[in-house]
Formats: C-alpha cells, structure tokens, sequence
C-alpha cells in the first residue's frame, strides 16, 4: 500500500491503524463522523490514550474498535458492555470507552445497557444510532422510526422505537446527550465531556444509513444532513420523556443530563472492601 | 482480613473447595450470576474477594457473566465464572470468543439434570459433549473432572495453571454431587502452591505481534493498558490480531488455535489408574461417578472379576493413545457416566473395535450404584 505522504498525514492519524485503512463503512454512512468525533474527543480530553481502551460489539459501528491504534477488543454480538464491565473492574485505572451500533446496543445488548447505567459503570457509551441493521443489509432495529421500511418490514415498521436517553435515564446513567453527525462539534464536546465524566455516560449519535435505511425510506444521504438541520432542536433542558424520534415532529437533541454518584467501583470499595485494605490499595497508587 | 490461601483442614463442600481453590490459584475477578447446583461458588468467593484485592460482581445473566470474565482476563487478572446447565448453554458463544482471542480463563460447570430447566437440585454428567463441542466452529479446549471437594480444590488451581500456559479457557466439568458433597480438605502451605501466569510480551512495544507464537505454540500476551496497542477481535485474524478474511488466514489462525493443545498433549493429559496393570476389563469413568466405579472395582476383584479403573482427570483433550494401547490387551471397556452415552461414544472410537466397549448410563437425578457395574460386568464379560 502507498504510504501518505508526511505533509498530508491527518491530525487524527496517531490515533489510527492507518494500515487497516479503507475503512468498511459505505460512501455516506455516518459512522466515519462519529468515530472521528470520538478520537478528537479522547484526544481533546487529555486522558492518558496508553490507559485508554475501545470496545465493540459486532456491526458496522463496531468495526470501530478495529481501527483505533489503542488496545482495542472487538467482541461479540450485544456484549461490549459486560465486557467493558469486566475490564474496568478489573483495572479501574483504564478509561474505557464502548463504541457500537443501535442494534448492538438497545436489542441484543439492551439488558447489559440498563444494568451497566444502573450500577453507574464508569464508561463512556457512544451508540451510533442509524436505525436499522446496517451490515446484514438493513432489517428492522429497536431503533427505527414507526412505519419506516427496511428488509424485514416492507409494508412499514409496525412498532415504535426506543427513546435511548429516557432508558438511559431511566437507569441511571450519569451523563446523557444526542447529537446527529451534523452537530460535528457538539457531538465531539459531549462525548469529551462523557469521558471526563466519572460514571456511566452516554451519547447518542444519529447517523445516516443511506445504503440500507435511506435508499428504502427515500432518504438520500444529503437528505438525512437536511433532516437533521430543518428538523431537530437543541435543548440541552429537556427532559428525557421528551425525547422520542419522531422526525415529523422535530428531534430534541442537546445535553441532557450531567450528575455524578459514586460509581460501581467507588461503592464497591466502600461497601464491601475491608478498611485496612482499602488504604493499602489507595497508598499503593503514585 | 484472611489471606488468599486459607491454610488448614476443613470438612467443607466441592463448590466452597473450589472458590479457595481460585484463590489459591490467584483468581481475583468473579462474575457470576446464581444457578443451583454452582450458587454456593458465587456465594463463597464474594465474600473473599474483596479481601484479598479482587472483585466479585453478579452479572445481569450468563451471557454477560462471562463476557465480563474473558474482559477482565483482558485487563491481566486471573478471572473466572460458574454456572450449571441452562447458564452453561448460555455461556457457550462468548466461550468461543475466548477461544478464538486466546483469553485465559476457568468455567465450572456444577452439572445437574437436563435437557432444559431438568432437574435443578440433582446432579448429572449430561454436558460432556456440550463441553467438548458446544460453541460453533471447531476448536481445542481443556476440561477436567474432579472426583471429590479435595480434588476440586486442586483442580481448580491446576485448571489456572493450564488456563494461562495455554492461553485457552479451561472448563471444570464437575457435578451437583460433588458440588454439594462435604469432606475434608487440607489446603496446604501457600509456598508450597506453584502459580503459573500467562507468558508476557518482550521487546520493543512497536513490533510486537500479538498472536505471534513462542516454540510450545503459544503467543505472549499483552494486557489493556501495557502500551502494546494490540488489536483483539473474535473475526478470523492473523499475528497482528488484524481482521483477514481469507482461507489462508482461517488456516493459519485455526492451526495455532488446535495445534497449540494437539501439539502439547502430554502436558496436559491427567488420567488415574486404579489396579489397572493387570485389569483385562476396563472401567473408564470420571466425577463423581469414578467413585461408584471404584467401588465396583474393589467388589468385582472380590468376586474374581479382574478389573480396573482408568479415570479421567482431564476430560477433554480425551486420552486417546491410552484407550488405544488398552484395547490391545484389555477383553473390553465399560463407561460408567451419569448421561446415556457420551464420553462412551469416545471410548468406543478409540478402542476403534479392537475391544467391545458397553456403557452403564443413567440419564441423572441420582448417583450410579456400584452393582449395575457388577452387575453390568457380569453381563457382558
């Protein structure tokens, strides 16, 4: 392969497996934004990347984790979350971050969402949300609009989606944001912030599909920018019950929520680690 | 604060021998989630992790209980789980995950009745196969089956050992009768427990190929956070742990998987014999059923029936050349196993016709008593 020439080497590109380039995702997908967004925002936030980790589950927002040049775990289908859960228990001094789709996330992984958000993990969740299954070729996801048509719906998708920050608020998540892929440095800030945050934080990206979801539902990828222009808000004061996606009615997006509680490590240590041992452990920290 | 090896004798139960087991090992991550007859390992090693700098969590289900073993295996811990039947099946994808990724970690399966929800408070030896073949593709693993709490206590430290030379997840197949059963178990002096961890990478962190093997067939392995960059992924990879989506790649990545157990089968095969130099029948058993075949040797020597016992410590790689070397002398093999025909099936293979090979099966809920040995013995020899 040729290698770039030096002078036009990308400011992101440290960060890259840059021999594993081209990337899978597909000319006007969102995925490459939203991943972008996320390594300027490791990078931005000024974590020690040598202690930084990015895991994936399975689909095309998964592949991210195969590209970033950090210690990086592509898992199974659903189980990013349980196995990020396991690495950061394991060594709490490694900043942990899950990237992955809508459908890994809310259907197959929805259960290890609400209780990694409950017992207050401290890891950043970034779910590129393009409201359906992307690498199978674009069936139905816990995510697509009501009435939409992909693969598996083709007279239209009889059931409503999820609203993931209300469920991310409904179980306890301490940070919560969506942006789109056009709110590029929205997008970056919040999920710079999710990574400063201690706790379990979330961000939400709405990202086009025009292959699979837009070529069905007459959505062009500039169509998908336009939509997401003309018909969302940002209102950062909203509440999480007002945030269903309903594009006829304009999407609500913004910064949620930003609390802190002690998170699952934090309890853990205080509830069930013996005294002497805690200040031990704490004074054989640098 | 007690230490991590609880050095004494106690009258103590196979699960709670095989949580100090762990720890002995240097086990110092649990995620579980309850099934019976396997609770009482949760239960027990909750309370002693915390103490011993380690960490316990009850996972939402089986899935992410070992999704978060084989993650925090990934972080450089020595990590575990265990479960029963339905949590086993639930476990057997993200069991493959750790097999393709090389992660180091120990499963015990309390095996009761099945199929389905069976008979949960009573024991079996129903998931032999399902240990063997349960995740997709083909692959290698190591499993072993304990005959008694003190066993366990040992095998769990032994299933580490192997766990980590091999970089394979290292399955305990034991079942609810010795789960439950209480006996005496001497933990020893802690100096006198070897502990083996995962070979680590040398040399420069720039080059280093993560999958690249040493001379037993085994790769070095980094942990999150050690400054190695590596990529780790349950796709078809090659020594970079890069995605490749080739024949050739499949081929390479599948011989170092198998080849790395095929090739060090010495090492890792554990079989008992039990008066077995001059037996012309042979029993092969393994759990709790070798004790019911130890019995029914002793008895049918008695009654002039020259028998013994091959007992299987590891279960899985299976001691083919034993069988093969036996069924050249012996009369024939009788496999006494609480299922209806599994390890059997193997014995038959390798004994490949030289020597009949019959089964006493019972599909669980009970302990085979030793006179339908006896009485099998007579039967059929």
């Amino acid at each position: 392969m040729n290698q770039p020439n030096k002078q036009l080497r990308h400011p992101l590109d440290d960060l890259l497996r840059t021999d594993r380039i081209p990337h899978i995702w597909c000319p006007g997908c969102g995925i490459g934004t939203a991943f972008s967004a996320c390594l300027t925002a490791m990078k931005k936030s000024g974590i020690d990347l040598e202690k930084t980790v990015m895991i994936s589950g399975i689909g095309c927002s998964g592949r991210g984790a195969g590209y970033v040049n950090l210690d990086s775990y592509h898992t199974t289908h659903g189980r990013a979350i349980p196995f990020a859960t396991g690495m950061k228990l394991a060594n709490p001094e490694l900043n942990v971050v899950v990237f992955s789709g809508d459908g890994d996330l809310f259907a197959i992984g929805g259960n290890h969402f609400i209780h990694a958000a409950r017992r207050n993990v401290d890891l950043t969740v970034v779910c590129v949300n393009n409201f359906n299954y992307g690498m199978t070729g674009g069936q139905v996801a816990a995510t697509t609009p009501l009435m939409a048509r992909t693969t598996t719906t083709p007279m239209g998708n009889p059931d409503a989606p999820f609203n993931l920050p209300l469920l991310a608020y409904a179980s306890g998540a301490s940070y919560i944001a969506r942006w789109t892929i056009l709110h590029a440095r929205d997008l970056m800030e919040s999920i710079q912030e999710a990574i400063l945050n201690r706790g379990f934080s979330f961000v939400e990206v709405l990202s086009p599909c025009p292959v699979n979801y837009g070529r069905r539902n007459k959505e062009k990828a500039m169509d998908s920018m336009r939509i997401y222009q003309e018909r969302t808000l940002i209102r950062n004061d909203a509440r999480p019950w007002e945030l269903d996606i309903d594009f006829d009615k304009g999407v609500i997006l913004g910064k949620f929520i930003e609390t802190e509680r002690p998170t699952c490590t934090d309890r853990y240590d205080t509830v069930c680690r013996p005294k002497e041992l805690l200040e031990e452990m704490k004074g054989s920290k640098p | 604060m007690r230490p991590a090896v609880l050095t004494g004798e106690y009258f103590m139960t196979g699960d709670v021998a095989c949580a100090e087991g762990a720890l002995a090992a240097g086990c110092r991550f649990f995620g579980g989630y309850p099934i019976t007859p396997a609770t009482e390992i949760a239960e027990h090693i909750s309370g002693r992790l915390p103490e011993v700098g380690g960490t316990f969590i009850q996972m939402e289900d089986e899935i992410a209980a070992i999704a978060s073993v084989i993650g925090a295996s990934c972080a450089g811990v020595k990590s575990m789980t265990a479960t029963s039947g339905p949590g086993f099946s639930l476990m057997m994808e993200n069991l493959g995950l750790a097999i393709c990724t090389e992660t180091p970690c120990v499963l015990v399966n309390v095996q009761r009745a099945g199929p389905s929800t069976g008979l949960p408070t009573q024991g079996a030896q129903g998931d032999m196969m399902q240990a063997r073949w349960g995740s997709h593709g083909h692959y290698e693993l190591i499993a072993l089956a304990p005959s008694s709490p003190q066993e366990i206590f040992y095998q769990t430290i032994d299933a580490f050992n192997l766990s980590e030379t091999y970089r394979v997840p290292v399955l305990i197949m034991t079942d609810e009768m010795i789960g439950h059963l209480s006996e005496r178990v001497v933990i020893p002096d802690a100096k006198t427990i070897q502990t083996v961890s995962r070979p680590s990478p040398k040399g420069r962190k720039d080059r280093f190929n993560p999958y690249e093997a040493g001379p037993n067939g085994v790769a070095p392995m980094a942990a999150a956070g050690e400054g190695y960059h590596i990529h780790v992924t349950g796709l078809t990879h090659d020594q970079r742990g890069y995605p490749v989506m080739t024949v050739e790649a499949q081929e390479w990545m599948m011989n170092q998987l198998v080849g790395k157990i095929r090739r060090n089968l010495d090492d890792i095969i554990r079989t008992e014999a039990y008066r077995l130099e001059d037996a012309d029948i042979v029993i092969v058993s393994y759990g709790v059923s070798a004790r019911t075949s130890l019995a029914a040797v002793d008895e049918a020597r008695d009654q002039g029936i020259r028998a013994g016992l091959l007992r299987l410590i590891t279960v899985w790689p299976f001691p083919e050349s034993q069988i093969r070397e036996l069924a050249k002398r012996v009369k024939g093999f009788l496999t006494v196993e609480l299922n209806l025909g599994q390890m059997h099936l193997e014995v038959e293979r390798c004994a490949a016709g030289r020597a009949p090979a019959f089964l006493v099966g019972h599909p669980g809920g009970t302990i085979i008593p030793p006179d339908d040995v006896i009485q099998a013995l007579k039967e059929h020899f």
